[in-house]
C-alpha cells in the first residue's frame, strides 16, 4: 500500500505510488497546456467586442423573436409535410439498401469464394493459418458502411444538391445515403448474433438457401429490424428539419429563408414547430420500440 | 399442445405466423401505410431534366475521388482542419468538465429533488436541440468564427455526457459508496472515493466516443458559419471543385476511422 512520510514521521496512506502520481500529473499538465494553445488559437480568431455585446445582442434577437408570428404557420404545412416524407422514405430507401449490404456484411451469411490450393499453401507458410476460402465482398460492405456514416447528412445534402439541383429529391438521397451506414451497421451485428441451431434446423430439412434466410435467419431479426428503422426514422426525423439550410427542401427552407430576411418572430415560430416534431417522433418511436420488445 | 389443438392441424398447411398478431392493427397499419406511401409519392416533385444533367457532375464528383487534390487549396484545408481539431478538442474537455457536475445532480440517488429536476431539465434542453441550430443561434449572439462553433460542440456534449453519466451513477454499488460514508467522509471525500472510482471506466470511455462525434459534427458547424473544416468544404462545393472537396471528404473519413480505432481500444482497456 502506497503511503508518505510526514514532517512530523507518521505514515499516510495514499491512493498512487508516486510514479503512478507522477504519471497522472503530466497527463493534466499535457491536458492542460492543450487546452490552453487551442484556446489561444481560438481567442485569437474571435472579435471579443462581439462577444462583450453579446448578452444585450442576446435578448435584443429574443425581444424581436417573442411573440411568435403565429399566423405564419398556415405556410408551414407543406414544408412539415416535405420534412415528414424525407425523414420516412429516406429511411424506406435506406432499409431497402443496407439489407443486402448487412447480409452481405455479416460473417454468417457472407459468401465466401474458395481459394485455389496454392494460395491456401503460400498463405499457410506465411502466417501459419490454414485458409481455405477467402470473403471478398465483405470488405467492400465495410467500406460502404464505413463511408456512408463518417459524413454527416448535410454534407451529403450539399453534394446532392449541387448534383441533381435543390429540392425534396436531393433531401431524400441525402437522408438515405446517410442512413444505409448507420442501418447496416446494426443490422449485420443483429445478423451475426443469431442462433445458428435454427439455421441448421432449417438447412437440414432440405431447405434451399433462399428458404433458409426466410425461414432460419429472418424470423431471427425481424425484430431488431423493425427496432433499427423506427430508431433511425426518429434521428431522420432531427436530421431533415435542417436539411434545407442547404437547399435539400422540408422547414429548414423556411428556416433559411426566415434568417436571411431576419424575420425573428418566424425563426422562433418554425424552431417550436421543429422542436414539437421531434419530441412527436421521439414519442412515436418509443411507443413502436416497446411495443416490439 | 393439446390433443385437440393437434388433431386440428393434422393434414392443414403450416403457415408462418405473422409479424403484428392482431389482424386489426396488421391491416391499419398496411392501409394506413399504402395511403401514406402514395400521397407521399405524389407530392414528391423530382426535376428530371435537372436530376439528368447533375449526372455529369456526379460523375465527376467520382472521378474526383479516385484522384483527390490536396494540394492547390492545402492552406486553406490544413487551416481549417486544424480549426476543427482545436474546436473538438477544447469543447470536449469544456463540455466533459461540464457535465460531471449536472450528472451529479441529474442522478437520482444522490441530489435532491429540485437540484434534479433542474439538471434534467439542462439535458433535455440540449438533447433536444439539433447542432446546426444552436450553431446559428450562436453565431447571431457571438459573431462568426470557432468560438460559436466551440460553444455549440461543448452544449450538445453536456446533454449527451451528462445523462449517460447520470444513469451508470443511478447504476453503482451502493455498499461501496456507503462504505466511504461510514468512515466519516466529507461530501466531496465521499464523491471522489465512494462514486468516482465506480463511474470513471464509463466517463473516460464516453469521453472518447464524445471526441469522435464532436469531431464528425465540427465538419458541418462550418455550414453555418461556426469555424471548421465545414467552412472550406461549403467554399469548395460552391465553386464546384469536385476534387478538392473529395480530399476533405478524404480526410475527415480517414480521421473519423482512426479516432473510432483509438476509442474502441481505449474503451476496450479501461473497460
Amino acid at each position: 500500500m502506497p503511503t508518505r512520510t510526514t514532517s512530523t514521521g507518521v505514515k499516510v496512506w495514499q491512493l498512487r505510488d508516486r510514479n503512478g502520481q507522477l504519471i497522472r500529473w503530466a497527463l493534466w499538465m499535457a491536458t492542460a497546456i492543450i487546452f490552453y494553445v487551442s484556446w489561444m488559437k481560438i481567442s485569437d480568431q474571435t472579435t471579443w467586442f462581439f462577444v462583450y455585446d453579446a448578452p444585450r445582442v442576446a435578448a435584443d434577437i429574443g425581444g424581436r423573436a417573442w411573440p411568435p408570428r403565429w399566423e405564419y404557420i398556415t405556410q408551414l404545412g407543406r414544408p412539415i409535410w416535405d420534412t415528414l416524407n424525407i425523414a420516412t422514405l429516406g429511411t424506406i430507401f435506406a432499409l431497402i439498401m443496407a439489407v443486402p449490404i448487412a447480409f452481405l456484411a455479416a460473417r454468417n451469411t457472407s459468401p465466401t469464394f474458395p481459394l485455389p490450393r496454392f494460395v491456401t499453401r503460400i498463405l499457410k507458410a506465411m502466417t501459419g493459418r490454414t485458409m481455405t476460402s477467402y470473403n471478398v465482398i465483405r470488405p467492400f460492405a465495410l467500406l460502404i458502411i464505413v463511408s456512408s456514416r463518417s459524413i454527416n447528412s448535410l454534407i451529403w445534402a450539399l453534394l446532392l444538391v449541387s448534383i441533381v439541383g435543390p429540392g425534396v429529391f436531393a433531401g431524400l438521397i441525402a437522408i438515405s445515403i446517410r442512413s444505409i451506414g448507420f442501418c447496416a451497421k446494426l443490422l449485420y451485428e443483429a445478423i451475426e448474433e443469431i442462433d445458428e441451431n435454427q439455421v441448421e434446423a432449417i438447412s437440414a430439412t432440405g431447405a434451399s438457401g433462399w428458404q433458409v434466410m426466410v425461414y432460419g435467419i429472418v424470423p431471427q431479426i425481424l425484430a431488431a429490424f423493425a427496432g433499427i428503422a423506427v430508431f433511425r426514422w426518429d434521428i431522420n426525423i432531427r436530421e431533415s428539419t435542417v436539411l434545407g439550410l442547404v437547399g435539400a427542401g422540408g422547414i429548414g427552407l423556411q428556416l433559411q429563408s426566415s434568417l436571411n430576411t431576419l424575420a425573428w418572430p418566424q425563426v422562433s415560430l418554425i424552431l417550436f414547430v421543429i422542436l414539437i416534431a421531434v419530441i412527436i417522433g421521439e414519442w412515436v418511436s418509443a411507443k413502436v420500440r416497446a411495443a416490439i420488445i | 399442445m393439446s390433443s385437440v389443438a393437434l388433431e386440428d392441424r393434422v393434414g392443414k398447411r403450416w403457415r408462418k405466423p405473422h409479424f403484428i398478431t392482431n389482424p386489426m392493427l396488421r391491416w391499419t397499419l398496411l392501409i394506413g401505410g399504402t395511403l401514406y406511401l402514395i400521397a407521399a409519392f405524389a407530392s414528391l416533385e423530382v426535376n428530371w431534366p435537372r436530376v439528368y444533367e447533375g449526372l455529369e457532375r456526379g460523375w465527376r464528383f467520382i472521378v474526383g475521388f479516385a484522384n483527390p487534390d490536396f494540394v492547390s487549396r492545402a492552406i486553406d484545408i490544413r487551416e481549417g482542419m486544424i480549426e476543427s481539431v482545436i474546436m473538438t478538442v477544447t469543447s470536449t474537455i469544456v463540455g466533459v468538465a461540464i457535465s460531471i457536475p449536472v450528472a451529479l445532480g441529474a442522478a437520482s440517488n444522490i441530489a435532491p429533488l429540485p437540484i434534479y429536476l433542474v439538471c434534467r431539465f439542462i439535458i433535455s434542453i440540449s438533447r433536444a436541440l439539433n447542432e446546426i441550430i444552436v450553431a446559428i443561434l450562436f453565431v447571431a449572439i457571438f459573431g462568426f468564427g470557432p468560438l460559436a462553433g466551440f460553444l455549440t460542440l461543448s452544449f450538445a456534449t453536456i446533454g449527451f455526457l451528462a445523462k449517460l453519466l447520470a444513469e451508470d451513477i443511478e447504476d453503482m454499488n451502493k455498499s461501496q459508496a456507503e462504505a466511504v460514508r461510514s468512515t466519516g467522509s466529507s461530501w466531496l471525500q465521499w464523491v471522489n472515493f465512494g462514486v468516482q472510482p465506480q463511474v470513471m471506466p464509463r466517463l473516460i470511455g464516453l469521453s472518447i466516443y464524445r471526441l469522435d462525434i464532436n469531431f464528425r459534427e465540427s465538419a458541418v458547424l462550418g455550414l453555418v458559419g461556426a469555424g471548421g473544416i465545414g467552412a472550406t468544404l461549403n467554399t469548395a462545393f460552391d465553386r464546384y471543385e469536385f476534387d478538392t472537396v473529395a480530399a476533405i471528404l478524404l480526410l475527415i473519413i480517414i480521421t473519423v476511422m482512426a479516432l473510432e480505432y483509438i476509442s474502441g481500444i481505449i474503451r476496450a482497456r479501461v473497460q
